[in-house]
């Protein structure tokens, strides 16, 4: 589609990748719109955000590309929008990966914050609608949030653009490597974390840094045929056509 | 090719067999439920609930708007009062409007003379393309300054989705996917845009139900059109009220048969099992009114104006040029609706209406232009600047019936969707046939129903 298109050209003169990812109703596109001042049409309901929107955002004379991903309970592909969500992620490679959460109901968001986590490393966590929250008398301590994660935290109300400032300063500090991140990974139990060391030495050789090898071994213990199918291609040295890349870098298929 | 990293990889998934844990087939479960046992843990270290609220609005709401008994009424009452304020709020801005912009076309014709410029110049650009284009600001603009921002407010505040759920139940029996009915209510914005909005619909068989069926609902560039015509039917009485309650019954109309079209393709071309979907309801917001006002606007109202100004322009000259070129004593136009007209006449429609819906296959916002200057270039020069004028042009001049104006609406709301969202359904499902298909289904309906409506009232 000619808004693909359009999307590759303008990324291509982007700095850095910003992923903003999470689940439905969390006032992703809120966000999104609120950092790139695109009016993109909002909506609030479940599968609303079809296609990857993209726009972008300056700080400090940077150039961020912002992906907004559609809106997932989880990772674990599912359904197309988890799939489109999870490869770019993984195989998009982008410098941060913002992980919107809805503050009123934090713990079944989180699910998919941990999954995030097994993936990349560079995650900012956004506690957004904690205006709602307040008007439910629901707190979050966002310090020990973070220390939980081992990734930053920034609360937001980004309707009314409340902390939206300090989400900016912390991706940019987080894409450009000024934070570093130490997430905090489920573990599993040992059956499972014994044939994940055996792994993934092998999947490392395969796929060197290109992705998580913790997750893709993860995956294939979980007979997963979509990962399975996307090594294939990789081991035939065959271009992906499902996964969106970053071909200006062309780093997924140097 | 690169074998070595083949055969390193097939090496990879025998190991993986290898040292996958006994008792492997609820490997999934085990590690969906470590993260959410992590996940409960966090979230019982962060978040401190002070006292819950006495009483949970959401929840009182959801009991009536989304009940057996009041979510279907609820639902209506809810449609028709968006509807009304559309109807009655629109007339007097379209008034003021065509009275602004047709003296502008007064001073056109004056400055034409002034020039001494040809007389076509001022048929060509005056009559043809500023005439179209004025009456696509004068009536469309103010329906849609008014439904764009009371749609969002409603899908701001979170209703949209409710009424999804309510639907749900109906999609599900026909066979349909529970997602359709989202796709569905994108389409009352546009159609091409509902037929994208498809892609949420993971089953293939469901996605194409749903996009084949898409153009049942009236899009923007109809809503204005209706929104004319049934103000045509009730002239002369109680105009909003019973305007609006025409408009929801054809809209009604269109979601019936947008069922009946969905059960009939599940049965026959597209025979399979609807497939199972969780729908969250995502909690009750206050409306940023404001904003949303201002966005729907910028975004929607000013946005579909403009393309249907870009369409109307051109397509004005076009009809123009067909009105106005003669052979053998009769325009091009003339000759057109002449050779449809017996077939027209059979679904209570004439030439001219028949030649207006194919001219504006690039957009249904230019049916009501393309047919008045069609109209307007074989008869008497009249100026348009109200219903009233409409009436005059259509009922008294052109003969125009009851059973004519509901024909034309009907076909409004059924017929073939226009060339961009066709073009998007074959972008969308990559297939000519199904893009066939999807102009064919619609327009046999509309014929069918056109023709009901003729032969019946005939017999009375």
């Amino acid at each position: 589609m000619g808004s693909a298109e359009l999307g590759k050209e303008r990324r291509a003169k982007a700095d850095y990748t910003v992923a903003l990812a999470g689940n439905p109703n969390t006032g992703k596109s809120t966000v999104f719109n609120a950092l790139t001042g695109l009016s993109q049409h909002t909506g609030n309901w479940p599968g609303k955000t079809v296609t990857r929107a993209e726009g972008r955002f300056i700080t400090q004379g940077l150039v961020f590309g912002l992906i907004d991903l559609p809106g997932t309970y989880s990772l674990l592909a599912n359904s197309v929008e988890e799939q489109v969500a999870r490869d770019f992620i993984c195989f998009g490679k982008p410098d941060a990966t913002v992980v919107v959460v809805d503050a009123t109901c934090l713990e079944r968001n989180l699910n998919l914050v941990l999954q995030v986590l097994e993936i990349t490393p560079r995650v900012v966590v956004c506690v957004n609608l904690i205006d709602e929250a307040r008007r439910k008398h629901i707190e979050i301590d966002d310090r020990a949030l973070s220390a939980e994660l081992g990734v930053p935290v920034v609360c937001t109300a980004a309707r009314n653009g409340h902390g939206l400032d300090r989400l900016v300063d912390t991706v940019r500090d987080v894409a450009t490597g000024r934070i570093n991140t130490a997430p905090q990974i489920p573990r599993y139990d040992h059956q499972i974390e014994e044939a994940l060391l055996k792994l993934e030495p092998r999947i490392r050789d395969l796929v060197g840094d290109r992705c998580s090898s913790r997750w893709l071994a993860l995956r294939l213990l979980d007979r997963d045929r979509s990962v399975i199918a996307l090594l294939e291609q990789w081991a035939a040295g065959q271009p992906s056509v499902k996964v969106p890349i970053n071909q200006s870098r062309g780093e997924i298929l140097a | 090719m690169n074998s070595p990293s083949l055969s390193h990889l097939g090496e990879l998934l025998k190991e993986v067999d290898r040292v996958r844990p006994a008792g492997a087939s609820n490997l999934n479960d085990t590690i969906v439920s470590s993260i959410y046992g992590r996940a409960e843990q966090i979230a019982g270290l962060v978040v401190k609930r002070k006292a819950k609220p006495r009483i949970d609005w959401d929840k009182k709401l959801d009991d009536v708007l989304t009940s057996r008994a009041f979510g279907f009424p609820a639902m209506l009452l809810l449609l028709a009062v968006v509807f009304w304020i559309t109807v009655a709020g629109a007339n007097y801005p379209s008034e003021v409007l065509a009275t602004a912009l047709f003296w502008g076309q007064e001073k056109l014709t004056a400055l034409c003379n002034w020039l001494h410029a040809p007389a076509w110049v001022n048929g060509f650009f005056v009559e043809g393309v500023y005439r179209s284009v004025a009456w696509v600001v004068s009536v469309m603009l103010p329906p849609m300054a008014i439904f764009f921002p009371c749609f969002t407010l409603l899908e701001d505040m979170g209703y949209l989705p409710r009424a999804a759920f309510n639907l749900d139940r109906l999609f599900k029996k026909a066979g349909a996917h529970g997602k359709q009915c989202l796709t569905m209510c994108m389409g009352f914005g546009c159609n091409a845009a509902g037929v994208v909005s498809c892609r949420i619909i993971e089953s293939p068989r469901e996605r194409l139900i749903a996009m084949l069926t898409n153009s049942f609902v009236p899009c923007n560039g109809r809503f204005p059109t209706l929104i004319a015509l049934a103000g045509l039917l009730v002239m002369g009485t109680a105009t909003s009220f019973g305007a609006t309650l025409i408009v929801l019954g054809l809209i009604l109309l269109g979601i019936g048969i947008t069922l009946a079209a969905s059960w009939g393709l599940s049965k026959t071309l597209l025979k399979g099992i609807p497939s199972g979907f969780a729908l969250e309801l995502p909690p009750y917001r206050r409306p940023q009114a404001g904003r949303i006002i201002v966005r729907s606007i910028f975004d929607r109202t000013l946005f579909v104006l403009g393309r249907a100004v870009s369409v109307a322009a051109p397509a004005g000259a076009v009809t123009w040029l067909l009105a106005n070129i003669h052979v053998g004593g009769l325009s091009i136009l003339a000759h057109c609706a002449g050779r449809l007209d017996p077939f027209a006449g059979l679904l209570g429609l004439d030439g001219f209406i028949l030649m207006a819906f194919i001219l504006a296959l690039p957009a249904n916002e230019i049916v009501l232009p393309i047919l008045i200057m069609s109209y307007l270039a074989t008869g008497s020069m009249v100026e348009l600047d109200s219903l009233e004028a409409l009436h005059r042009l259509f009922v008294v001049e052109h003969g125009w019936t009851w059973v004519t104006v509901v024909c034309t609406m009907l076909f409004s709301l059924l017929h073939y969707p226009c060339s961009t969202t066709l073009w998007t359904m074959w972008k969308e499902s990559g297939s000519l046939k199904w893009t066939a298909v999807a102009a064919v289904i619609p327009l046999s309906v509309a014929c069918i129903a056109c023709a009901a409506v003729a032969q019946v009232s005939r017999l009375f």
